[in-house]
């Protein structure tokens, strides 16, 4: 039932305890403990709408490519978490290959995110390099495709 | 010379005498309705793979726009033979027992008009597919159907097949898991079915469409078991499993004798299948298989949850094992399958399909696709229950 919960709500956060619990052949209740449970432990972190690439909200995205020295201790974590503290970072994750960390910011202009990198980022202890890019647009997210499609009808009724 | 004279009619008899599809009625009464949620599609309701589309887009780009060889294009041909060698366990020659052809339909309209003599009777289990009398009719052979009962989930029991067996029995045609009954036939059946083939000599064509949307249990297809590979046409395609209905891309193989008399009508009447679609099938054997496996996780969910509300509205309908219909029983309301449907239709806007489209067989049941949407199925199922239940007041 967790998983058949958890599958549901990504699939649509918004959609009720009741109609998980007539998908799943649950009790609406049951169903309601579940989503508090996996709240409460913080396996559910929260929630956030999709929205359209049109929707201008302000902010000003970069992805950052990080290279660090990792810890003798802690790897590439302590480093990691220090980052990860910033509000204007949206989106932290290790990553195999030819740089270690990817970063999502947000920030209110260009102005403030090359300030970001340049004066917090750049001189954390660890951090060796740091390679920005502006996202421009933004073509798919979260498994949406930011396009719609015509609407192809199929035939109603076939044999 | 009259000039106003007007023309014979010139539809051949046999022609004029085949009934339409009993679909084609419903359908039409379906489309001047809005606001109809459809269970009466027999297709997935999923787009075909991107993977899949991709390769029949770069076929195009890259000009492959002629013709193929008239069996299909060597590798895609190689690659359904090693498809059906690891998922069925029979194993063909690709240069020689497998040809490519528009769909299944026309692979099973070939090979009954390969074999068929007139007046040759084939022994179909109904309810069933909408074709199969028809192509049997159009190839001057005789149709002879075995009903199929929810006693028996229906699947075929062989006693009644080797019932109706006469001197002019050719061949028996089967389809499991079976549109519109959703049933399987398990290993002992197919077994039983197999030694009655062997002992009157009998060819069986088993169209096994759907064969790869099987919910519980193993799919056996009869080719694999003993002494049938030279006595079964295997007939197979993309449009279930890969979601892909519009391509028409189909498949038979079987003894090389028999596939090269099909080959020869596909030679004259249709030449090959698209090239594009042969690309795009092949890329749905190479790298198709994830997305589908997905496709029938996600049937399965919703089969488990619609036929669980089918059940609490009162339409008893057995779990059915394949394919994506659930074909529930409605007599015990009082209403035939065609009223039933209509008033479905006109009072709740929910258009199912009568089980009497599929053959005399299908009285007192109709079927219901849950290829749809969960979000419409939901609602579907809210409405046949207000529906199922103005009956009782």
């Amino acid at each position: 039932m967790k998983n058949f919960v958890l599958n549901a709500l990504r699939e649509n956060a918004r959609i009720s305890a009741a109609e998980i619990a007539e998908l799943g052949n649950f009790e609406t209740s049951a169903v309601e403990k579940m989503i508090k449970e996996l709240e409460d432990s913080h396996i559910i972190r929260g929630y956030t709408a999709i929205c359209d690439g049109s929707v201008d909200d302000g902010k000003v995205k970069a992805v950052i490519e990080v290279k660090v020295t990792p810890n003798r201790d802690g790897g590439f974590d302590q480093v990691a978490q220090r980052i990860a503290r910033y509000p204007e970072v949206s989106d932290l994750c290790l990553i195999s290959g030819s740089f270690d960390l990817l970063i999502t910011i947000n920030g209110k202009s260009l102005n403030e995110v090359a300030n970001f990198v340049a004066s917090k980022l750049a001189t954390i202890d660890g951090v060796q390099s740091t390679s920005t890019g502006f996202m421009l647009k933004k073509y798919k997210e979260s498994g949406r495709i930011m396009e719609d499609f015509e609407d192809y009808e199929r035939l109603k009724v076939t044999p | 010379m009259n000039a106003s004279k007007s023309p014979r009619d010139f539809v051949s008899k046999h022609i004029a005498e085949l009934p339409k599809s009993g679909i084609r009625a419903f359908f039409d009464l379906v489309t001047q309705m809005d606001d109809v949620i459809s269970l009466g599609v027999g297709e997935p309701d999923f787009t075909t793979p991107w993977t899949i589309r991709e390769s029949g887009i770069y076929s195009i780009e890259r000009g492959r726009t002629s013709y193929t060889s008239n069996l299909g294009t060597p590798a895609l041909r190689k690659a359904i033979c090693e498809y059906v060698s690891r998922n069925y366990g029979v194993d063909y020659d690709s240069r020689s027992q497998c040809i490519v052809t528009v769909g299944v339909s026309e692979a099973v309209d070939l090979v009954i008009r390969a074999i068929t003599e007139p007046g040759d009777e084939i022994i179909y289990s109904e309810p069933c597919y909408v074709s199969y009398p028809a192509e049997i009719k159009m190839a001057h052979g005789v149709p002879v159907p075995v009903t199929t009962i929810k006693e028996n989930r229906f699947a075929l029991d062989p006693k009644d097949v080797e019932a109706k067996i006469t001197p002019r029995t050719k061949a028996i045609l089967i389809n499991f898991p079976c549109n519109p009954t959703g049933a399987v036939m398990d290993r002992s059946r197919l077994e039983q079915l197999a030694q009655i083939a062997i002992k009157h000599d009998l060819l069986v064509l088993s169209d096994e469409i759907y064969s790869e949307l099987t919910y519980d249990g193993e799919h056996v297809s009869i080719a694999s078991l003993p002494g049938m590979k030279e006595r079964t046409i295997f007939l197979h395609g993309f449009s279930k499993a890969f979601a892909m209905t519009g391509w028409r891309v189909g498949y038979a193989c079987g003894p090389q004798n028999v596939i090269d008399a099909m080959m020869k009508i596909h030679q004259y009447a249709i030449m090959c299948a698209p090239t594009m679609a042969q690309a795009a099938a092949l890329e749905a054997l190479k790298r198709g298989g994830n997305e589908m496996a997905k496709m029938r996780e996600s049937y399965r969910a919703r089969r488990d949850f619609f036929v669980r509300k089918l059940n609490e509205a009162d339409l008893p309908c057995h779990l059915p094992n394949g394919a994506f219909y659930a074909f529930c029983e409605v007599s015990h309301t009082g209403l035939s399958e065609e009223e039933f449907a209509q008033r479905l239709l006109k009072e709740q806007h929910v258009a199912i399909v009568p089980g009497t489209a599929f053959g005399p067989g299908g009285a007192g049941f109709c079927r219901c696709s849950y290829a749809t949407g969960m979000s419409e199925l939901a609602e579907a199922a809210k409405r046949i229950k207000a529906f199922v239940s103005s009956l009782k007041n």
